[in-house]
């Protein structure tokens, strides 16, 4: 399901289209590629209209979460598939055809992979194959469904990587959808946030991440908690102590704030905004992280890099470096 | 994983295990249940083929010859084996659009064409056969209208050749079935977006995959019909040259008390019927390995 909304994909970007599962980001993505028809509104390349060409004029190429190559061909007749499959004056000679997918397995380090079967390759193996097979046709657009949804979180990574470095030597214009939002903060030039149907935002990652449009983009970026607050022209005040955070121009009284564990900060009990007890505290990748119980019971998530430790119980005081504000 | 760092080091084929009669498993009774499957295989099926074999040898290999070449068996071993071919592959090409329609296809009552497949499995042969004698004979609903275009499907070889696709025909829609509906729509999106045109995505990327299940359909569907009796006997008129199926033979001779004989055509038969099994399981192993399946 989608709801109306405009897109603009720069030529050259690699866009990431993120959204939680049913939000419609692989339903935009299938429908540019035109294996989905749009019930209503246009689908424009460059300046032509392409909303009524069928799949196989679209200059598209696809990627499928789950590889979808042919099983029964080898690795090179898959990526000469779109080559071999065009009409006899359009197709290349045999031996451009060779020439060709011999620079594709280079591009995807397979060469030498040629002769096997999609079964005797690893699944990240596969996804590369499918990634030179939809380069091959030299695609107006090159689409990624879930690319890399399938792969375990070592291989992901280093595609991840490798996806980045394809995409700045080809200049291949991309859009790839994911749930992801370390992947696609990391890959994208820009990121759409969908949610229902509906297009949130869309901007660098460094803006979505510092001005989130709105609450749900905020949420679906990253955890949070919301604390009541109120706003009197200058900054943000929480339980009457004033936090760092600026309040938008002319709001006066209550707002809804959202704080991020690493804009929590431990401090002593008189000169926090929040308080409660530790529940528990476990090191990751060089940060601490703590659970904060407060006198009501909700659970507070804060990342602290100072290395202090509390033991489970131990009266502790919060403070509000940070944050975002929503009326 | 190592494969994504350094790519030269692909997967390598294992090494295979030193062959062993009988494999380490967790299931315990492998002597009780492979005893037991082969005292049932030996007793249902190579006893009786070996007396058929033991019977026929009291002709001697001359003797056997000797039938095989009399042109009323020769003719009739033709029309069986010949009109079997032809007649599997009807089936296979009939079968597969069956079962392309029906695992593709969401219409009312396909669950009842679905159903209405296996009858020819259950009907008695005998009654298949009158239908199919009664329908077709030049007076019967179908076999009218065929003599208005001159044809005549009872009583001649087409009758057999209709009789045999009849009975052939759940064996080449079963065995595809399951593999059409396995079939990856994503493979076929994809052969789409690469710019195949619907032909090409059915020849290249859709049909080679079926092709082995084809085959399987095709075997048994051959098979059947090579040993059919009771459906075609009604339909083909049983003319001997003509339209006289080498089983008809085979209970004629029985009828005239000439044992070996029947023995010797029934060797016969069971000869070709092997040959041509094992040929088609051949091209079979082949596709398998040519389709890239481990």
């Amino acid at each position: 399901m989608l709801h109306d909304l405009s897109l603009d994909v720069r030529a050259g970007e690699l866009l990431g289209l993120l959204g939680p599962s049913g939000s419609g980001k692989t339903t935009l993505l299938r429908v540019i590629a035109g294996l989905d028809a749009p019930d209503r509104g246009r689908i424009l390349f460059g300046g032509d209209d392409a909303t009524g060409l069928p799949v196989q004029e679209r200059a598209v190429g696809f990627v499928f979460q789950h590889y979808a190559l042919f099983k029964h061909m080898s690795v090179a007749d898959n990526i000469a598939y779109g080559l071999n499959a065009r009409r006899r004056a359009d197709r290349p000679e045999k031996a451009e055809i060779k020439r060709r997918v011999g620079d594709l397995l280079d591009l995807i380090r397979l060469s030498g992979f040629g002769d096997r079967y999609p079964s005797q390759l690893s699944g990240g193996q596969r996804q590369r194959v499918a990634l030179a097979r939809a380069l091959a046709v030299e695609p107006r657009v090159l689409l990624l469904d879930e690319p890399f949804g399938a792969l375990d979180a070592q291989v992901r990574k280093d595609l991840r990587r490798w996806l980045r470095e394809i995409h700045d030597r080809t200049g291949q214009t991309t859009i790839f959808v994911t749930h992801d939002q370390d992947e696609a903060l990391e890959l994208s030039d820009r990121v759409a946030v969908l949610d229902r149907g509906r297009l949130e935002q869309v901007g660098t990652p460094d803006e979505v991440q510092e001005n989130p449009s709105s609450v749900t983009v905020l949420k679906f970026l990253g955890d949070s908690i919301e604390v009541e607050a109120l706003a009197d022209g200058g900054r943000v005040r929480v339980r009457g102590r004033e936090t760092p955070v600026r309040a938008p121009d002319g709001a006066i009284g209550p707002v809804r704030l959202y704080v991020r564990p690493w804009q929590l900060q431990l401090v002593d009990l008189d000169a926090a905004h929040l308080s409660g007890v530790v529940r528990s505290s476990y090191r990751s990748q060089g940060r601490q992280r703590i659970e904060v119980e407060e006198a009501g019971g909700r659970v507070l998530a804060v990342e602290d890099f100072d290395g202090a430790r509390y033991a489970p119980g131990h009266p502790v005081g919060l403070r509000i470096n940070g944050g975002y504000v929503f009326a | 994983m190592a494969a994504t760092s350094s790519p030269a080091a692909g997967p390598l084929a294992p090494p295979r295990p030193p062959w062993r009669f009988r494999r380490p498993s967790v299931i315990p009774g492998f002597g009780l249940s492979f005893g037991y499957a082969m005292t049932c295989l030996a007793l249902v099926v190579l006893l009786p083929l070996a007396g058929l074999v033991a019977k026929a040898s009291g002709l001697g290999l001359s003797g056997i010859w000797h039938v095989a070449t009399d042109p009323r068996v020769a003719s009739a071993l033709r029309i069986s084996f010949g009109i079997s071919l032809l007649a599997a592959l009807a089936a296979s090409v009939f079968g597969f659009v069956v079962a392309w329609v029906l695992t593709r296809y969401r219409f009312p009552g396909r669950k009842i064409v679905d159903a209405a497949v296996d009858l020819p499995f259950a009907l008695p042969t005998a009654v298949a056969g009158i239908a199919l004698a009664s329908l077709y004979a030049p007076d019967g609903l179908v076999g009218a209208q065929l003599a208005k275009l001159g044809i005549q499907a009872a009583y001649t070889p087409l009758g057999i050749f209709i009789a045999m696709v009849f009975i052939g025909l759940p064996f080449a829609v079963r065995t595809v079935q399951p593999l059409i509906a396995e079939i990856d729509r994503e493979v076929e999106e994809a052969s789409a977006t690469l710019g195949a045109s619907r032909a090409a995505t059915l020849t290249r990327v859709v049909l080679p995959p079926l092709i082995p299940a084809v085959l399987t359909g095709f075997a048994l569907a051959f098979a059947r019909g090579v040993g059919e009796y009771g459906s075609i006997i009604f339909i083909a008129g049983n003319l001997p040259y003509v339209s006289e199926i080498a089983p008809l033979l085979i209970v004629i001779k029985l009828s005239e008390f000439d044992y070996g004989g029947a023995a010797a055509i029934a060797t016969i038969m069971l000869g070709i019927s092997f040959l041509t099994l094992l040929a088609i399981n051949l091209i079979q192993a082949w596709s398998r390995r040519r389709f890239g399946y481990v």
